[in-house]
């Protein structure tokens, strides 16, 4: 079985939000890069399904050289190979779209993206992809079980969650729930050591165009300081609540 | 010139989500005098439709297929969407809303845009402020397409009546030959959903243990409020996972967010920024969360929150 797992760098979730030229792109400089927290949900996952049948895992992102020590990371962990699509994306529909020119090439049996990426939270790619590509697709993946070509999985619902049926091959959003936090896998000396021999592929992307363009972005308005209300007076809170805020 | 909002329901009522995009497309019909059309599944109610505005809606029947089948619902909307020749296409932010959004984008060739929380700034192309970095900012997005759907923040709009007179109307539905098929649907009973509620409680890691749930559970239940937690709580297992809110867990938009014994760390704080009033109990005035909320109480949960319980039911009796 073949699985290709789509890793976004996504800023460390501490990181604090500035902008350049005009709050007209992202300021990257001092900031920490990380394996995006829904992708490495869905990357345990396939490593346990390598564990388990032998699957061979190959990690893939869009982006340039900067994410290279990310996808050392991911085959650490415990990927079999790497490949990067080199050139820097504008939006989620790209990114997508290029993924899917890789995804008709290999006849993966398994497609792996997060949820969502926590930077732009567009939540698209993986449905953009599989439908580019003619698979069905599950969102908010919460369960993954494999018996030959039959798929058990679960999604997770407002309120609730659905259990589904499908055949290989399918794309997944994976999320937590899939694996759990405790599952994560820190990479150990040896696998660290065994990431340096592993192949880190490099490859020039399709002209593929965007379908959005950001123009600027904004920090949100600084809030005033909070009410402090005695704790011997919820009577006062309330009232707040209900005349001020308009909330109850 | 049109726009379609994907209306939607559960068990035949239409959602409140539903009546915000319903809102929202109609706000835009009224800038652009654009003709607002509807599509839904299943809805028995529609009657309120013509109170959100709606000129004309399709109301598609599933038959056999009960459950929600994004690859269906997606087929099935793209043909009103060319029948219509629909150029703005308004759908929610719920799970449904952002599963099918995306797909239907690629079925009828439309850029798509999520996390929409205002009106369009511009038309032709469609220009939008969206929130993201999970609400750590905001951004000003263009369309390059000459379709575009927009996922509407839940929460970010609200409700505005407006009394039109609307043609309902039926629509094929195309059942997708795709291997992936729902088997089974497990909804809490008798809860209020994260995503749904307008009112979110919130218990962290100063609640000390699972077994003093009843004072969350309770302050939520005169509320009518959803249960709520921080990431320790749900990975050490006080809690279900659903309940886990944050940057890596589920974004909340209420209007009313109570934080119980939470100290607001970052990550917790960007998932639930986007609620429109936040309120902290929390027993250290140093606690970063009194720096994010509205309004507070330096207290002990344990002494404030079943008083606090018990005034609100005095209040409603
Ligand atoms: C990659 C990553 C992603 C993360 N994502 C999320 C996320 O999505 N959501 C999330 O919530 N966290 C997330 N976190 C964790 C986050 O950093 C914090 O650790 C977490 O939010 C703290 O949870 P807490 O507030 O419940 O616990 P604590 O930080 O331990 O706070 C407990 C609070 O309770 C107060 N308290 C104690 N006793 C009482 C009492 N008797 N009465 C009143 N108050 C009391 C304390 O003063 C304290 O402020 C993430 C962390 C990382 C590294």
């Amino acid at each position: 079985m073949n699985i290709l797992v789509c890793i976004s760098c996504v800023p460390d979730t501490t990181s604090k939000i500035n902008f350049k030229e005009g709050n007209s792109s992202f300021e990257s400089q001092g900031v920490q890069f990380v394996i995006n927290p829904n992708d490495e949900f869905g990357l345990t996952r396939a490593i346990w399904l390598q564990q388990k049948s032998g699957a061979k895992v190959t990690v893939v992102t869009v982006g340039d050289e900067s994410c290279d020590p990310i996808l050392r990371k991911c085959l650490a962990i415990g990927a079999d190979q790497a490949l990067r699509i080199n050139i820097q994306a504008k939006d989620g529909f790209q990114v997508a779209s290029i993924l899917s020119t890789i995804c008709k090439d290999k006849n993966y049996d398994l497609i792996i993206t997060g949820r969502e990426s926590i930077d732009y939270n567009g939540g698209m790619v993986g449905g953009i992809l599989a439908t580019i590509c003619g698979i069905p697709y599950l969102a908010n993946c919460i369960h993954l079980e494999i018996d030959g070509n039959e798929v058990d999985l679960q999604r997770e619902i407002d309120g609730g969650k659905e259990t589904l049926k499908a055949s290989l091959p399918v794309v997944i959003g994976s999320q937590k729930g899939l694996v759990e936090e405790k599952d994560l896998i820190i990479p150990n000396m040896r696998g660290i050591m065994q990431a340096r021999q592993k192949p880190l592929e490099v490859i020039s992307p399709n002209e593929i165009k965007p379908a959005t363009e950001i123009l600027t972005f904004q920090k949100p308005d600084k809030k005033g300081p909070v009410k402090l209300v005695d704790s011997d007076n919820i009577d006062e809170l309330i009232k707040l609540l209900e005349n001020e805020a308009k909330v109850l | 010139m049109k726009i379609l909002a994907f209306i939607e329901s559960q068990d035949g009522d239409v959602k409140k989500t539903g009546l915000e995009i319903a809102s929202y497309s109609r706000s835009i019909a009224d800038a652009r005098g654009y003709e607002l059309v509807g599509v839904g599944f299943n809805i028995d109610n529609t009657k309120i439709l013509e109170s959100y505005g709606l000129e004309k809606f399709y109301n598609i029947e599933t038959k056999e297929d009960n459950f929600f089948n994004v690859e269906s619902y997606s087929d099935s909307i793209s043909l009103i969407v060319e029948k219509e020749k629909a150029t703005i296409i308004i759908v929610s932010s719920s799970a449904d809303g952002r599963y099918l959004g995306p797909i239907l984008s690629v079925k009828i060739n439309s850029a798509y845009i999520s996390n929409v929380v205002g009106l369009p700034t511009k038309y032709d192309p469609v220009q939008v402020k969206c929130s993201c970095f999970t609400n750590k900012a905001y951004n000003e997005k263009k369309s390059l397409k000459d379709r575009v759907i927009l996922s509407l923040s839940s929460n970010s709009f609200g409700l505005k009546e407006q009394n039109k007179t609307c043609e309902f109307l039926k629509s094929t539905y195309v059942s997708s030959t795709k291997s992936l098929k729902v088997t089974e649907v497990d909804r809490l009973k008798g809860e209020v959903s994260i995503a749904d509620a307008d009112i979110v409680v919130s218990g962290g890691r100063g609640l000390k243990g699972p077994e003093n749930w009843n004072l969350i559970e309770d302050l939520a239940d005169v509320l009518g409020a959803a249960t709520a937690c921080s990431k320790p709580v749900s990975d050490m297992g006080w809690r279900p996972h659903r309940e886990h809110v944050g940057q890596t867990g589920k974004p909340v938009a209420s209007n009313l967010y109570i934080a119980v014994g939470v100290s607001g760390a970052i990550q917790h704080l960007a998932g639930i920024n986007s609620s429109k009033v936040k309120v902290v109990i929390n027993n250290d005035p140093e606690a970063p969360f009194f720096k994010a909320a509205d309004y507070g109480i330096v207290g002990d949960a344990f002494e404030v929150v079943p008083k606090l319980t018990e005034k609100l039911k005095a209040r409603k009796l």
